[in-house]
C-alpha cells in the first residue's frame, strides 16, 4: 500500500452531503478485473452526460481541479454500498485525502486499506477549508499525518484525531499484507524448517 | 503428547506465527489460482510493487469462463468480459512466473481436478484457492481452504493465510453402501442430515468403513461438498489408496524423497483418543440414492420419496421451502420419480472425473437419451477427456446422444455460454442448486452421475436401481 506521510496538493470543494458510493462509482463499473483504472469513472453520473461528454460545471472537470489530490466534502461521505471500488476509484483518480465532518463507517475503513486518509473535522473548520479549496489551483493545502494537521493556503492550522494503529499502518504503508510482511522473519524461519523436514513440498 | 486430530496435526505443522490475540499465520504449501477471483489480487501486487513469494507453489488454470465447445481458442467464442479475464490470467501467470495450464494445454481443466491429477495436492499439505470448492483436496488428507480475493493477494505476497483455528468435527459413515449408492449420495445425505450450516466453524474429518472403501475419486466427491455443509474444510486421512493414486504423478515426490514423504504421511491420522467438538454418525446401509428437490443442497431426499410440504418444516424454513417449491415448479406430494427433466449435465469438480464418466457410461451403454432432451458431458480436465476417449466412453456418450465437451466448469455455474434457459429443469452432477446457479430461472436437481445418466434415458428423475 502507498505510504502516507505529508501531502501538499490541490483541494477540490464538493459541498454535497450524503455522497454515496453509487455516486462515487456506479454499479456498471464493478464488472472489472481491476481495482485500478476506475478513476475515469469516478463520480461518473455527475461528471459526464449520457453521451459521455464531460459536464463542464462539475468540479473535477474544471481546469483548476483536474489534478486535485484532496476532497473537501459534505457530511456523511461514502454512505451506501460497501463496495471497495469506491476507494479504488478515488485512489486511481489521485485522491489521497478526504476532509469531511463525517464518513460512513465501511467506506472509512476501506479508505485505510487503499492508502487514502479520511480526515474528520468540526463543521466550522470544514467551512474554512471549503472556502480555501474554492480558491482553485493556486491554493495548495497541506496535510501532515505525523503531526495530525491540515494547513490552509493562508497558513491556518487545524489538528485532527486518528486512531494510532491506523496512523501507524498508513504512515508505514501497511495493509494486512504489509503487517504480515513485518513477520517475514518468522515466515522465513518456518520455510527453512519446513523445507528441511518436508523437502518434497 | 496430548492426542490430536488430523486437522490438529496439519495445523501444527504449518503454524508460522501466532500473535498474542490468537491470530495465526498458516503457511501455504499450494496456491491454486483461476481467472475469476485473481485479477484484482495480481493487480494489487503490481500496484504495491510486490512479487509472488513462492511462484513454484502457485498453480494457475482458467476454468470458470472458458467455453467447452470445439473451436474455443477462437476469441469470438467468449464474451468480452470472459475474454478479458482469461487474457489477464495468461498475462499474470507469465509475468509472475507461476505454473500455468492455458486453455490450449491438454492438462487444462477445473482447478480442483487438475491439482490432484498433476500431483500438486499431497497429504498433509495446506492448499488454498480463491474458490469455495477447494475442500475437494481434503480427500488426500490436505487442509484445503477456499479464500477471497484479498486473501488470494495475501497468499501470493506472503505464502501465508491469516486464520483462527476451527473446531474439530467427525463425520463417520459406518458399514457398507448398498448397490446403486455412491459418494455423491453420501455427501448429499450428510448435508441433508446436518443442514447447510451444520459444519459452520468446523473442519470435518470423514471416516468410517464406507469412506475407506471409496476410491480417491469418490473421496474427492465427498470432500468437495464439505463447504455446502458449511464447513471450512473436509478431510479424509490418507491411506494406501491415497499413496497409490499419487505415486508417479508429475509433481509427486520422486525416488528418495518418496520414502521420506511416506514416513510422514503415515503419521497423518486422528489419534484414537482425540477430542471432537462434534460427532455425526450415519450408517452406510441407511443411505439411499438421493436427489435434491429444492434450492439448497440440504433439500435432499431418497429418490423413492415425494416432494415435501412446506408445513412439514419448522421456523424460517417453512417460507424458504414455499419459495423453493414455487421456484422449482413442484407440488407437495408429487413423487420425485415423476419429475420430468429436459437437460442433463454431467461434469464439475464434484463429478467430472474418470470414474464418474465410467459410472454414467455404464448406464448409457446401448441406450439412447430420451427424445428432445439436451444432454452434455463435460470432462473435468483435458486428461480425463483423453482417457475417456481411449476407454471408449466418449463413443458411448455420443452414441447415446450426449454432447461430448471440452474441459471446464461449464454449466456448474453458467458463467460461460452453457446455461439453462428460464424454466428449464436439469439433472446435474454439480454441487449447487441455488436459484439461478445454472442460468436465470433454471431449475437444478443434484444427483450422482449414474442417476443423471438414468434420467437422461427416461426423461424424468429415476431410481438407478429400477433401470438395471
Ligand atoms: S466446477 Fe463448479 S464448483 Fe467446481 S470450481 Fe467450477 S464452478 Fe466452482
Amino acid at each position: 500500500m502507498q505510504k502516507f506521510d505529508k501531502l501538499s496538493g490541490i483541494a477540490a470543494p464538493l459541498p454535497l452531503v450524503n455522497i454515496d458510493t453509487d455516486m462515487i462509482i456506479p454499479k456498471q463499473f464493478l464488472k472489472t478485473i481491476k481495482r485500478s483504472g476506475l478513476g475515469v469513472n469516478l463520480f461518473d453520473e455527475m461528471r459526464y452526460d449520457r453521451e459521455g461528454n464531460e459536464i463542464a460545471d462539475f468540479v473535477l472537470n474544471k481546469p483548476a481541479y483536474r489534478e486535485a489530490q484532496i476532497l473537501v466534502t459534505g457530511d456523511n461521505f461514502g454512505c451506501g454500498s460497501s463496495r471497495e471500488h469506491a476507494p479504488w476509484a478515488l485512489a486511481d483518480f489521485g485522491i489521497r485525502a478526504i476532509i469531511s465532518t463525517s464518513f460512513a463507517d465501511i467506506f472509512y475503513n476501506n479508505c485505510f486499506k487503499n492508502g487514502i486518509l479520511p480526515i474528520v473535522l468540526p463543521q466550522e473548520q470544514v467551512d474554512v477549508l471549503m472556502s480555501d479549496a474554492e480558491k482553485g489551483a493556486n491554493a495548495r493545502m497541506e496535510v501532515d499525518l505525523e503531526a495530525q494537521t491540515v494547513t490552509t493556503s493562508d497558513g491556518e492550522v487545524f489538528g485532527f484525531e486518528i486512531d494510532p494503529h491506523r496512523k501507524h499502518c498508513l504512515i508505514n504503508g501497511l495493509d494486512d499484507i504489509g503487517l504480515t510482511l513485518e513477520k517475514a522473519a518468522a515466515i522465513d524461519a518456518f520455510e527453512a524448517r519446513a523445507s528441511a523436514e518436508r523437502p518434497w513440498v | 503428547m496430548s492426542p490430536k486430530t488430523l486437522y490438529d496435526k496439519i495445523w501444527d505443522a504449518h503454524l508460522a506465527h501466532e500473535a498474542e490475540d490468537g491470530t495465526c499465520l498458516i503457511y501455504i504449501d499450494r496456491h491454486l489460482v483461476h481467472e475469476v477471483t485473481s485479477p484484482q489480487a495480481f493487480e494489487g501486487l503490481r500496484m504495491a510493487g510486490r512479487t509472488v513469494r513462492a511462484p513454484d507453489k502457485t498453480i494457475a488454470v482458467p476454468d470458470h469462463n472458458v467455453p467447452t465447445t470445439e473451436g474455443r481458442e477462437n476469441p469470438e467464442a467468449m464474451t468480452e468480459d470472459s475474454r478479458i479475464q482469461v487474457a489477464a490470467l495468461d498475462k499474470n501467470a507469465t509475468d509472475f512466473g507461476i505454473h500455468y495450464y492455458p486453455v490450449s494445454d491438454v492438462r487444462q481443466g477445473i482447478v480442483h481436478i487438475v491439482g490432484p491429477e498433476q500431483g500438486w495436492t499431497l497429504p498433509g499439505m495446506t492448499v488454498v484457492c480463491g474458490d469455495s470448492h477447494t475442500a475437494t483436496h481434503g480427500a488426500f488428507g490436505a487442509l484445503a481452504h477456499g479464500i477471497g480475493t484479498s486473501e488470494v493477494e495475501h497468499v501470493l505476497a506472503t505464502q501465508t493465510l491469516i486464520q483462527r483455528k476451527a473446531k474439530n468435527m467427525k463425520v463417520e459413515i459406518t458399514g457398507k453402501l448398498n448397490p446403486g449408492v455412491t459418494a455423491k449420495d453420501i455427501t448429499l445425505s450428510v448435508i441433508g442430515a446436518t443442514g447447510t450450516a451444520g459444519g459452520t466453524g468446523y473442519v470435518i474429518e470423514y471416516c468410517g468403513e464406507a469412506i475407506r472403501e471409496l476410491s480417491m475419486e469418490g473421496r474427492m466427491t465427498v470432500c468437495n461438498m464439505a463447504i455446502e455443509g458449511g464447513a471450512r474444510a473436509g478431510l479424509i486421512a490418507p491411506d494406501e489408496k491415497t499413496f497409490e493414486y499419487i505415486r508417479g504423478r508429475p509433481h509427486a515426490p520422486k525416488a528418495g524423497q518418496w520414502e521420506q514423504a511416506m514416513e510422514w504421511w503415515k503419521t497423518l491420522y486422528s489419534d484414537d483418543d482425540a477430542q471432537w467438538d462434534k460427532v455425526v454418525t450415519i450408517r452406510g446401509e441407511d443411505i439411499a440414492p438421493v436427489v435434491t428437490w429444492g434450492t439448497s443442497p440440504e433439500d435432499v431426499l431418497p429418490i423413492t420419496e415425494a416432494v415435501p410440504a412446506p408445513e412439514s418444516f419448522k421456523g424460517g424454513k417453512v417460507d424458504a421451502v414455499r419459495r423453493a417449491l414455487d421456484y422449482m415448479g413442484l407440488t407437495p406430494g408429487q413423487k420425485l420419480t415423476d419429475i420430468e427433466i429436459d437437460t442433463v449435465f454431467i461434469g464439475s469438480c464434484t463429478n467430472g472425473r474418470i470414474e464418474d464418466l465410467r459410472a454414467a457410461a455404464e448406464v448409457l451403454k446401448g441406450k439412447k437419451v430420451k427424445d428432445g432432451m439436451r444432454a452434455m458431458v463435460v470432462p473435468g480436465s483435458g486428461l480425463v477427456r483423453a482417457q475417456a476417449e481411449e476407454e471408449g466412453l466418449a463413443d458411448i456418450f455420443r452414441e447415446a446422444g450426449f454432447e461430448w465437451r471440452l474441459a471446464g466448469c461449464s454449466m456448474c455455474l453458467a458463467m460461460n455460454p452453457d446455461q439453462l434457459a428460464p424454466g428449464e429443469r436439469c439433472a446435474s452432477t454439480s454441487n449447487r442448486n441455488f436459484e439461478g446457479r445454472q442460468g436465470y430461472k433454471g431449475r437444478t436437481h443434484l444427483m450422482s452421475p449414474a442417476m443423471a445418466a438414468a434420467a437422461a434415458v427416461t426423461g424424468h428423475l429415476t431410481d438407478i436401481r429400477d433401470l438395471a
